[in-house]
């Protein structure tokens, strides 16, 4: 007990630092994030002299816990269970923080959205049985949205398994689709070895969920073996600088292109790109295109920025991804919900496709110059060629990005300041390609064409992109906004001016009701002190796992839950309206909960707004309480969400309208 | 009922005159074809780890790839195995088998055969005793073996080609196949040449004992 109090230990932010610091000294300006990320790795992953407990390990148990101790873990998220205790145990004397859960889904969203924020693998653990399946909404979520997790559970003894024993299930095999690699852990000498690979795995390359199965056998079982340094696998070995002379080729189509644009994917985030992307776009005047999980790679106020594309995307982004004749996406995977129908995708633009992973290349739209490597490094890569292409060179020795833009690997810089005109100014900027004068105003005009301004009455009803509006002014611009899934994310999307990365947390690729305030828990704790969490949800999507209330209220987090409240399962409303001929078929209640009381009988604190009048009052005395509030806001339950791209259709296509369908 | 967004509405928008086909290749909107699959082989070296069947199953069957058969033996390292795949897949799904194969933690390399690689299958077939000569004719035509011969069945195997089994089992039809157990194809790059990138320095000489 006094030695977890007495403990002192660096946070994984400065350990970062700290390794950014040092691999800095003696790399060339031009390493990046992949490197750094290493030698963060190597340098957290050492034996843990200031990791608190010192004492030998003498079981399994004890050399999961330390292992997750010399990863640097601070925070892990679970529910107790019969297999699971002996790690628990062990929990009790290490060095970090467990927060119990009211709901193993619960605990996988919150170490999600831990990871996401922080950038670190977010840990959470369950016990064999139920609580693996419960888990696994949370894994699969992760893995779709390639978020650095790692999952820890429970299994029956070894000698067991196969025997259909209590509270037994297969999960290595019910998990295998849906991790990057799980792990059965086979002897007590060798579980934290595992549990140290599982971790550098999660956190390497294309991000993603690893899990560790541990029999109880083997986390009881005795052993003095510390665990090694978490090693990557040795047959991983991601890519890091593509090849020169596809770069080049590459540079040359942009260069030569007359309507380029940047698509940046949420691989950007990942890769502590957004600095490099920032510097590639001003520097060469492309407008910027983001997906959903890329909200935030790219400032959304900065004159070059197109905001979202894909279904649900604004019309001036998918106006600019349908014309394009050059595209350069970086850390995406071509998502469905983003290409619509991939015939009608982007149909004029040669794409350079730059990847971490090379199973993205070509998987659901055609490379035709694909690019093997770290984001930020490739980016670089490029800036460089481009300067070589470019009509006026760049001096020699000169190196891009790095130097204007903000260092690599720090996530809560300001970025570039916005500027006021559309038109990077010339002197400072001399590589802006002129070429693309006439399409940046092109896409300006699609701008004022296709406005986000909605129809808003005076008071009643309340419209929920108002809310979203206001929020976003009440609140400091580096606040982390959390959602559930439905029309409430799309509005949180779309209304909230966001422009730092790290700040969108969501599931995206699983689209997972029940996300939003187990993500807020998490994104609570890996954020700064100072940082605001406010979790937009939708009412169906707060009943999934209203629960985790608890624990917001137990472990005293000041996390703002705002539910647009429309009485109905709202998205799916608006597809019965536009696909079903409006045939509401479970779509809509006859009642909800009073949640305003609901948030007030967790101990929570409850409000209610009824007009656009309320809005500012309300929600600043629901943003000022330091705890857990909840705001229930009862929006017009007849509001749809546009622009819309109906699923497998025409981006070009998006209607504005429901007559439009 | 919600007012909608202004701007144009999708009629009176310009559109661009490309297209791309299904796989997401840019095509000349006149003369839409869609790429013809194409048979063939990849080889992947794993580690010997429990589950790496399973998952390149598990694999395979989750991402709907056309598949024809999948083997796996030792290697001369006891530390890994070779996986044969006989896929048939249009070209970007070919790409696809080897990324997706590549990507798993176990799998140490992966390379598509040239259509020159050495490629065998086994075919095990059981046939009606009625006519053992003729059976016996037939089974040397085909450079096999008899395996079992009774009063009833004849069992013979066969080693060869793709082509060349399925010639065999047509040949064998007229006494009326009891059963057929076929292994998959198999196969190594001819010559020289090392079957996937990783298997030289794999490579272990076999002990002598
Ligand atoms: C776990 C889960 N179940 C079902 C769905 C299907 N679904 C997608 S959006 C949606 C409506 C969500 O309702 P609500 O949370 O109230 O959000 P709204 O659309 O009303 O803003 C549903 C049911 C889903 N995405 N996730
Ligand atoms: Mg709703």
């Amino acid at each position: 007990m006094s030695e977890r109090e007495m403990s002192e230990r660096a946070t994984p932010h400065q350990h970062a630092t700290d390794a950014e610091a040092s691999a800095k000294d003696d790399a060339p300006p031009e390493a990046h994030t992949e490197t750094e990320a290493r030698s963060d790795a190597t340098a957290t992953a050492e034996p843990a002299a200031d990791a608190g407990s010192t004492a030998p390990v003498t079981t399994g148990a004890e050399s999961v816990t330390r292992a997750l101790e010399a990863a640097g873990v601070e925070y892990c998220f679970g529910v107790q269970g019969g297999a699971i205790m002996p790690v628990y145990d062990a929990l009790y004397d290490a060095d970090l923080t467990h927060v119990t859960m009211a709901h193993e889904q619960g605990a996988a969203h919150a170490a999600d959205a831990y990871g996401i924020v922080s950038g670190e693998p977010g840990v959470c653990l369950a016990t064999s049985g139920p609580g693996a399946t419960n888990l696994v909404t949370g894994i699969a979520d992760a893995n779709m949205d390639s978020d650095p997790l790692l999952a820890l559970t429970g299994q029956v003894p070894t000698g067991m398994v196969g025997s259909d024993a209590f509270q037994e299930t297969d999960t290595t095999g019910v998990t295998t689709p849906i991790t990057k690699e799980n792990y059965f852990a086979s002897d007590a000498d060798t579980a934290g070895d595992a549990v140290g690979e599982a971790f550098a795995l999660a956190r390497a390359g294309r991000q993603g969920p690893t899990l560790v199965d541990l029999p109880k056998d083997v986390t009881t079982g005795t052993t003095d073996e510390e665990p090694a340094e978490g090693r990557l696998p040795e047959t991983y070995d991601p890519p890091e600088r593509a090849d020169e002379a596809a770069v080049a080729e590459a540079a040359a189509v942009l260069a030569s292109a007359d309507r380029p644009v940047v698509l940046a994917g949420g691989g950007v985030i990942k890769g502590e790109a957004s600095p490099e992307l920032r510097g590639f776009a001003t520097e060469h005047g492309i407008p910027v295109v983001t997906t959903m999980p890329a909200i935030g790679a790219f400032p959304e106020d900065h004159p070059l920025a197109l905001e979202m594309a894909g279904m649900h995307g604004t019309g001036y982004a998918n106006m600019a991804i349908t014309h394009c004749d050059a595209m350069l996406a970086v850390g995406t995977r071509f998502d469905d919900r983003l290409t619509g129908g991939v015939e009608t995708f982007a149909p004029e633009a040669e794409i350079v496709h730059v990847d971490v992973d090379p199973a993205e290349i070509s998987k659901n739209v055609h490379a035709d110059y694909p690019l093997l490597g770290d984001a930020g490094t490739v980016l670089a890569q490029l800036d460089d060629a481009m300067g070589d292409t470019a009509v006026e060179s760049k001096p020699a020795g000169n190196t891009p990005a790095a130097g204007d833009a903000p260092a690599a690997g720090s996530t809560r810089t300001n970025g570039n300041e916005p500027t006021a005109e559309s038109e990077p100014a010339a002197g400072s900027t001399s590589r802006v390609n002129d070429r693309y004068r006439e399409w940046r105003e092109q896409c300006q005009q699609w701008k004022e064409e296709y406005p986000m301004d909605y129809p808003r009455p005076d008071d009643e009803p309340l419209k929920p992109q108002y809310v979203v509006e206001r929020v976003d002014a009440l609140t400091p611009e580096d606040t982390v906004v959390t959602t559930g899934v439905g029309q409430h994310q799309m509005w949180a999307c779309q209304y909230w001016t966001y422009r730092e990365p790290r700040t969108w947390v969501s599931s995206h690729g699983l689209g997972t009701m029940g996300y939003g305030l187990p993500a807020a828990i998490g994104a609570r704790l890996a954020a700064e002190d100072d940082q605001s969490v406010v979790c937009f949800d939708g009412d169906g999507s707060f009943l999934m796992t209203i629960q985790e209330l608890a624990v917001a209220v137990r472990e005293d987090l000041d996390v703002t839950v705002v539910v647009l409240n429309n009485e109905a399962v709202g998205m799916v409303r608006q597809w019965q309206d536009g696909f079903f001929e409006g045939r509401r078929m479970a779509s809509e209640y006859p009642w909800v909960p009073d949640f305003e009381t609901l948030a007030e009988g967790f101990g929570a604190r409850g409000f209610t707004i009824e007009a656009a009048s309320e809005v500012d009052s309300v929600m600043g005395e629901a943003l000022a309480h330091d705890g857990p509030s909840v705001v229930d806001a009862h929006i017009d339950p007849g509001e749809n969400v546009y622009p819309m791209v109906p699923s497998g259709g025409s981006n070009g296509e998006f209607v504005l309208a429901e007559e439009q369908l | 009922m919600s007012g909608g967004l202004q701007g144009p509405a999708p009629g009176e928008r310009p559109q661009p005159a490309g297209r791309r086909n299904a796989q997401g290749i840019r095509i000349d909107p006149e003369v839409e074809a869609e790429p013809e699959p194409r048979r063939t082989v990849l080889s992947a070296l794993v580690e010997n780890e429990p589950g790496v069947l399973a998952t390149i199953s598990g694999l395979v069957s989750r991402r709907q790839f056309n598949i024809e058969s999948l083997t796996v033996g030792p290697t001369t390292n006891p530390e890994t195995s070779r996986v044969t795949l006989v896929i048939e897949e249009p070209e970007p799904g070919i790409r696809q088998v080897e990324t997706q194969l590549a990507k798993l933690i176990h799998v140490i390399s992966v390379r598509e055969l040239g259509t020159d690689a050495v490629r065998r299958e086994l075919v095990v077939l059981k046939v009606h005793g009625g006519s053992p000569e003729k059976v016996h004719a037939i089974t040397e035509m085909y450079g096999g073996r008899t395996l079992d011969a009774g009063p009833r069945t004849i069992t013979v195997e066969i080693t060869g080609g793709e082509q060349e089994i399925d010639d065999a089992i047509d040949a064998f039809r007229q006494f009326e196949i009891r059963e057929i157990a076929r292994t998959g194809q198999t196969a190594l790059a001819r010559g020289e040449e090392w079957t996937t990138h990783a298997e030289e320095e794999r490579y272990e000489q076999p002990e002598e004992t």
